[in-house]
């Protein structure tokens, strides 16, 4: 069995959650299946000479069916976002190092931030109430997913930016300290204060990344990201290879 | 059914479809998808002596009609080829082009030597990548450097040895003539172009390396006119690539001169391509009532 592949997907429903952030579940086929939280796709766009790589949100095995949920970025997401229901995407996927969610009864801690959140959405799922969801956002018009994660029962704590809220401040300020894992999404900057709250913790942290990437694959070497090397020194590795998803602890910010 | 086999520099491929150096990795991903003896041949990714790192991200920005990469020939080397990917390669039923770059004349000879002793079936020598500061397309720009650079591995190379041009050079013809004599049984062209995009908020270039090597639609036309030039000028195969994306790209290709083919950028857009490509290469055979698609090669009418 292939472990990815192309499909014409037809777009089930789509909407807008927030201005510029669109929502779109698509029937999959057999992508779906072989999908794990995590994971990503790469899809077409009409004209353009490169895939746009979306994380996957959630994954609808029963109906075959993936939600993607994206910000208009720049032209190619902009055509993407028009495409109506009915339509169809040209979809790659599913791609790459999805979460390793281990055991669900342990208290956990899913952290995200801004458009870094959707991918955490199916991953948190079969935590149910052992799942802390802390979502971070600018301000309160740009929250999204919120219930969704308090439908499959995850505690969610809100923090935004500039306070107009839950809390005023970062997600680090937030987290709540009795967990024993944590998966995080969202920009450097916050992947770097994540994944240095889980070390002072000792507390086991996956993140997972974004850099500009061409095939998807790890065919082209494209989307190189530095991680630690087991000689103590460093290496590029990729993002839609290796990751997107890796141990916090193996990844060198720069 | 028309007969699609050409026959390069010695070696036969059952289609003129290879897989571009660095698109391609070793194939071991888009096997994923067909099998691997569908293409012609594959141009590994591009080795040199030791492993290298490669160049810090990003490494990549999409232009109108293409993209720039400035990857830097991240490569684990060329022993672990030999040892890790060359064994599974050669199962897969398809000609096996090893592409290699190097900083020296030297080591450029060192790894034709080496994988002489293997049983690849080809080498693509790289004197035009853009994106590395020593090495590659320095060699690439003068007849002095490719003359230098062909006759040094020629000396050591068993392989039927394949010299790819940089397109960033104002006579290709003189390149072309200059890899001939010095003993090339092939040259395959275009490499990239170089390019840079600027982020305008940011006044920061887009790739990490500033400048980037441009591939894709966008240069097609470059690369037909410099296949055509090139063609005339030798009388070594000449395989082309430079943004084919179509059968139709194939088709124009060929008759520039082109005796094979090569494919890159078009399988980020669809990976499927060279299946695509290679249907619509043969239904335009039948139609034009063509027995072998080596009929097509240098076929152009020019005015």
């Amino acid at each position: 069995m292939k472990a990815f592949d192309v499909r014409q997907c037809r777009i089930l429903r789509r909407e807008e959650l927030v201005p510029g952030v669109f929502s779109v579940w698509v029937e999959a086929g057999e992508l779906a299946e072989k999908a794990a939280p995590g994971q990503f796709a790469q899809i077409a766009v009409p004209g353009k000479t490169l895939r746009r790589p979306i994380s996957i949100c959630e994954i609808d095995k029963a109906r075959c069916a993936l939600r993607f949920v994206f910000q208009i970025r720049g032209e190619g997401t902009e055509i993407l976002a028009r495409y109506e229901e009915g339509r169809s995407w040209d979809i790659l996927a599913p791609l790459g190092h999805g979460f390793e969610l281990g055991d669900c009864s342990r208290k956990v801690c899913f952290v995200g931030g801004g458009i870094g959140v959707p991918p955490l959405l199916e991953a948190a799922k079969p935590f149910g109430a052992n799942a802390s969801a802390v979502l971070g956002f600018r301000t309160k018009a740009a929250a999204i997913l919120l219930s969704d994660f308090e439908r499959q029962g995850n505690r969610v704590i809100l923090a935004t930016d500039d306070g107009s809220a839950g809390f005023h401040g970062l997600v680090t300020g937030c987290m709540p300290e009795d967990c024993e894992a944590v998966f995080a999404c969202g920009p450097t900057p916050m992947l770097r204060a994540v994944a240095a709250w889980a070390a002072e913790r000792g507390v086991p942290c996956q993140i997972s990344l974004e850099q500009r990437m061409a095939c998807g694959v790890g065919a082209c070497l494209g989307c190189a990201c530095k991680l630690k090397a087991e000689d103590g020194g460093w290496r590029f590795g990729h993002v839609c290879k290796d990751g997107p998803v890796f141990r916090a602890d193996c990844v060198l910010f720069e | 059914m028309a007969d699609l086999h050409v026959n390069l520099a010695g070696v036969t491929l059952a289609n003129p479809l290879i897989a571009a150096s660095g698109t391609f990795g070793f194939g071991r991903e888009y096997g994923e998808l067909y099998p691997l003896s569908t293409l012609g041949g594959i141009s590994c990714k591009g080795l040199t002596l030791r492993e290298r790192p490669g160049n810090p991200p990003p490494r990549i920005a999409e232009t109108p009609g293409g993209m720039l990469n400035a990857v830097g020939l991240q490569n684990p080397g060329v022993e672990s080829f030999i040892a890790h990917e060359l064994p599974w390669l050669r199962q897969q039923g398809t000609v096996v082009i090893a592409n290699i770059a190097g900083n020296t004349p030297e080591e450029y000879r060192e790894m034709a030597e080496r994988l002489s002793e293997t049983d690849v079936d080809m080498i693509e020598m790289n004197i035009s990548c853009p994106n590395v500061k020593q090495g590659g397309v320095q060699f690439g720009t003068t007849c002095e450097g490719v003359t230098a650079v062909t006759s040094a591995v020629r000396r050591s190379c068993k392989k039927p040895l394949m010299v790819k041009l940089s397109p960033n050079v104002s006579d290709i013809g003189e390149m072309a003539a200059a890899a001939e004599a010095a003993g090339a049984d092939a040259v395959s062209l275009i490499n990239t172009l170089t390019g840079m995009r600027i982020d305008i908020r940011t006044r920061r270039p887009i790739i990490r390396n500033n400048t980037g090597g441009l591939s894709g639609p966008a240069v097609f036309p470059v690369a037909v006119r410099m296949v055509w030039q090139a063609a005339q000028r030798v009388k070594i195969p000449v395989v082309g690539l430079g943004g084919i994306s179509t059968w139709q790209d194939a088709v124009e290709m060929l008759l520039a001169g082109a005796a094979a083919l090569q494919i890159g950028t078009v399988l980020f857009q669809d990976p499927y391509a060279p299946v695509k490509i290679l249907e619509g290469l043969s239904r335009f055979l039948e139609e034009e009532g063509l027995s072998s698609v080596t009929e097509l090669t240098g076929a152009v009418r020019p005015w």
